[in-house]
């Protein structure tokens, strides 16, 4: 338990992402509702790029926007140091799974009408039970 | 020219966006355009293939960056026949389906087509690549279009069945996400080639484990082995069967690819078959999977969802053949995604033209096809050899490698399962064969003399076309499987 | 999973592997190479631009999905008309008769209420400036944090605000579905567009810097050109694609009425 307590601090980032996701996926298995089960679906990929921002963090580093890179080419002068910028390259890949998400997340809810339309009902019991008529 | 590997992919995705332009002013262009993007793929396909072979592998630097600071594509001999084979494939079925998306998708054709397109770059955008994230976004793409596609079929049960699909698809996905995550952070890089340098100093390390677990899990998940498989039947036999002609020929074999790919190329075998627990139990859960599937399938009723249930079961047989852990189980393996693919889209092929004419593939509404549909049934007889396994067709050289894998590292369980699974599909197809060949056609079809002389009926010529055509390249690739082992899968292998 | 935690690098240590290897590339080489100060563009959009093009592809998938999986070309069955002197409210249940709307009559919902005067007033006031911020917000994604995605849904959310405030009909009549869909292809060719120039060119796909002989101006800065124009090619798909999905999903395809 020693061990454990400064691992968890040092790492809580790490543990609050995994907390999420297994909310996310507990609400997609275990749902009935089926918007529930795409919100669910939608925490789930929240706590992956939560997972994936915290990789880019550096303590004391500021967003990955050069300073005073307006002034053309004296701006080769100034010398660029790495430590004090953030890690640009974890947001660009979240940039990109947040546009996946946004996406995929649409068709569920036009599919969601599509079985409104159809059945009158989001009730996964509902459903199956129309289903099996 | 030096541009062909790009090609093959932004082809059929500048051919979806001109269709999405030309829907708004004259329909019946995308059609047309479709084609030409799909043929332009086929054409710089085959000319990457024939580089390959004679040169070596190909390396195109996208916007000219070097490799891990940009993206990459890098083909190999594995790649080069894969790609091949998945255009080709698209485009064989375009011309196949140009019919029954008329009678089936109504007034939605062009947008059809141009999903069909944004999902062949999909798969073959993931099968080209270099990249870790890459593959993601590519793997995204194919599923949001089969997504779309699995509920434009059935009117009543397609969008339930697809939501489902959406959300086993996104638990695919975002596992094997996280797994890249775990890599990068391990490696800081995302090109396949460098994560694989940098991992051998990392063999230890309890990150690159659970990102290996987590990528794989994600990848079974996709491509439906075992456990994992219960979306598969009820999307694939939901959705037009323009589109199941594709997606089940391709996306499981696509996804077969990219595990042998990251087992080969990212985490390398020597990595994996480090301890030989883990292996041992995949090809266990292989075996179990091969004999579910047989199973499953002999308990169908429905043409479609029998055969949906055989690839779960091919699955299982290329799954198994990888994790071999010896050359004879990859090569099988390998091969098996040529031939399993060939032969579940002549299949698939054969089945479209029934339910083009019948609407219906209940088993009980087959009977008197024979005499009905003769060329659409030869087809799907010699697909059904194929997949049972009978000598001069493809299937049969894939499954003796990997019956020859199984014995060399002793894994009788596979071998049996694989037997036993052949003599059940066999006894499966013969059952098939029974009711359209011997049973007199159903009372409701008219007529007294109905039984012996059955009007013809056959599928359009441009469907019998395609379907003979790929019906017969099974036995030519059957006979020339030497040729394409000792060209093209030894020397990857090597 | 969280067995694999046990071997990560502690939160915002500098020098794990992730940040060291490609991320200081990024950062100390993004202003000699590109002349993008925003780093994250310039990876985006330059070294990793062959992901976005395919993003927007997703983006473009998406709209069509949502398109084709609800839009219903079937007329209402059931009409609601307001006569404007007298107030009147005529329900007409027979699909095929049609009044003409314009002085006397205008269309009406079922189970919707106008909305209120200061609201309109005041939206109708925030949207041409959520307009332009949202392009601002584009062409400026090269110097500070911003570009195509984010622009484009900041457009395409003051579009939604009119269909709120105003009603759907509103703007649907405003921007034709055809406008959109053309719209959120044009944006996906403009990207592939300006990457596929480049092959012919001579260069390798995206490869800007070979686009220099089109471009008027320095050559040094032919990157970050490229990168702006598939930002706004991105722009216009997003926002094109945010108006599709909504417009589909509130009114389940008839583009009538909805919130």
């Amino acid at each position: 338990m020693t061990d454990l307590l400064p691992l968890i601090v040092a790492k809580y980032n790490y543990w609050l992402y995994v907390i999420l996701m297994m909310i996310g996926l507990y609400a997609m298995i275990a749902k009935n509702n089926l918007i529930k089960k795409v919100v669910g679906m939608n925490i789930f990929q929240t706590a992956i790029i939560l997972f994936y921002v915290s990789i880019g963090y550096k303590k004391d580093a500021t967003i990955p926007i050069i300073q005073n890179a307006h002034g053309g080419h004296d701006a080769h002068a100034a010398v660029i140091h790495a430590i004090d910028y953030i890690n640009p390259l974890p947001h660009v890949l979240m940039l990109t799974a947040i546009v996946v998400s946004v996406a995929t997340f649409g068709v569920a809810m036009a599919l969601a009408v599509r079985i409104y339309q159809r059945y009158q009902t989001l009730e996964e019991d509902e459903l199956r039970m129309r289903l099996s008529e | 020219m030096d541009n062909y590997p790009v090609l093959i992919v932004v082809a059929p995705l500048l051919a979806a966006l001109f269709a999405g332009l030309a829907v708004w002013i004259e329909e019946r262009l995308s059609y047309p355009i479709a084609l030409t993007g799909l043929a332009i793929s086929v054409f710089s396909a085959f000319n990457v293939l024939m580089q390959v072979i004679t040169s070596g592998p190909i390396q195109y630097r996208m916007a000219g960056w070097a490799p891990p600071m940009g993206i990459e594509y890098r083909i190999d001999l594995l790649n080069a026949m894969v790609l091949l084979m998945v255009s080709g494939i698209g485009l064989l079925n375009l011309v196949a389906s140009y019919k029954s998306v008329k009678q089936e998708t109504y007034d939605r054709a062009p947008s059809f087509y141009i999903v069909y397109l944004l999902f062949m770059t999909g798969l073959l955008g993931v099968t080209a690549t270099g990249d870790l994230f890459n593959l993601y976004v590519l793997i995204e793409i194919t599923s949001l279009t089969s997504y779309a596609m699995v509920a434009m079929g059935d009117r009543d049960r397609g969008p339930l069945a697809s939501l489902n699909y959406v959300f086993i698809g996104v638990i695919g996905a975002s596992f094997y996400l996280l797994g890249v995550g775990y890599l990068y952070m391990q490696t800081g890089s995302l090109n396949m080639a460098d994560v694989a340098i940098i991992l051998q100093s990392h063999q230890g390390s309890s990150i690159v484990l659970t990102a290996f677990i987590l990528c794989i899990i994600g990848l079974w998940i996709k491509m439906a082995f075992f456990p994992m498989h219960v979306w598969l039947p009820n999307a694939y036999s939901y959705s037009p069967i323009a589109f199941a002609r594709v997606v089940a020929p391709l996306m499981t074999k696509v996804m077969v690819y990219v595990m042998i790919r990251l087992m080969i190329t990212v985490f390398g075998l020597d990595y994996i078959f480090k301890s030989p627990f883990f292996a041992d139990a995949v090809v266990w859960l292989a075996s179990v999977a091969i004999i579910f599937g047989a199973v499953m399938a002999l308990a169908q009723k429905n043409l479609k969802k029998m055969l949906t249930y055989i690839i779960v079961c091919e699955i299982g047989y290329m799954v198994g053949g990888a994790w071999m852990g010896n050359q004879l189980g990859m090569t099988g393996a390998i091969l098996h995604i040529l031939n399993d693919a060939l032969m579940t889209f002549a299949m698939f092929l054969a089945v479209g033209n029934i339910v083009y004419k019948l609407k219906d593939v209940e088993l009980s509404n087959l009977t008197g096809l024979f005499g009905k549909m003769p060329w659409t049934m030869a087809g799907f007889v010699l697909a059904a050899f194929s997949i049972i396994g009978v000598p001069p067709t493809c299937g049969f050289f894939s499954k003796w490698y990997l019956i020859l894998g199984a014995f060399e590292k002793g894994a009788y369980h596979f071998a049996a399962a694989l037997v036993i699974s052949s003599l059940i599909c066999a006894v499966l197809f013969f059952r098939v064969f029974e009711i359209c060949f011997f049973s007199p056609p159903s009372e409701n079809s008219g007529h007294k003399e109905s039984h012996s002389h059955v009007a013809m009926a056959e599928a359009p010529i441009s469907m019998l076309i395609v379907s003979g055509f790929v019906s017969l390249s099974l036995i030519v690739v059957g006979l020339y499987s030497g040729t394409i082992v000792n060209t093209i899968i030894i020397p990857f292998l090597k | 999973m969280l067995y694999g935690t046990a071997d990560f690098p502690d939160w915002g240590d500098p020098s794990s592997p992730a940040s060291t290897h490609l991320s200081d590339y990024y950062i100390e080489k993004t202003i000699e190479d590109t002349q993008v100060p925003n780093i994250v563009t310039s990876v985006l959009a330059d070294y990793r631009g062959f992901d976005t093009m395919f993003e927007t592809a997703v983006i473009f998938t998406a709209g069509l999905a949502c398109f084709l999986l609800l839009r219903d070309f079937r007329g209402k069955k059931e009409r609601f008309y307001r006569h404007k002197p007298t107030g009147v409210i005529l329900h007409i249940k027979d699909g095929k008769k049609i009044l003409a709307v314009g002085k006397e009559f205008e269309h009406m919902d079922k189970d919707w209420v106008p909305s209120d005067l200061i609201i309109k007033t005041v939206c109708r006031i925030l949207i041409p400036f959520i307009q332009i911020y949202a392009m601002y917000v584009v062409a400026h994604g090269d110097f500070s944090p911003g570009g195509g995605f984010q622009g484009g849904v900041i457009f395409g959310s003051s579009l939604i605000l009119l269909a709120i405030s105003y009603d759907l009909k509103t703007l649907v009549k405003r921007i034709k579905e055809k406008v959109l869909g053309i719209f959120a292809a044009l944006g996906v060719l403009i990207y592939v567009g300006i990457a596929a120039i480049c092959m012919p060119m001579g260069g390798n796909f995206l490869d800007y810097s070979k686009l220099a002989p089109l471009v008027p101006g320095d050559p040094h800065h032919v990157r970050a050109l490229g990168m702006l124009g598939v930002e706004i090619g991105v722009g216009f798909a997003v926002m094109a694609v945010m108006a599709i999905i909504y417009i589909n999903i509130v009114s389940e395809g008839r583009h009538d009425e909805g919130l």
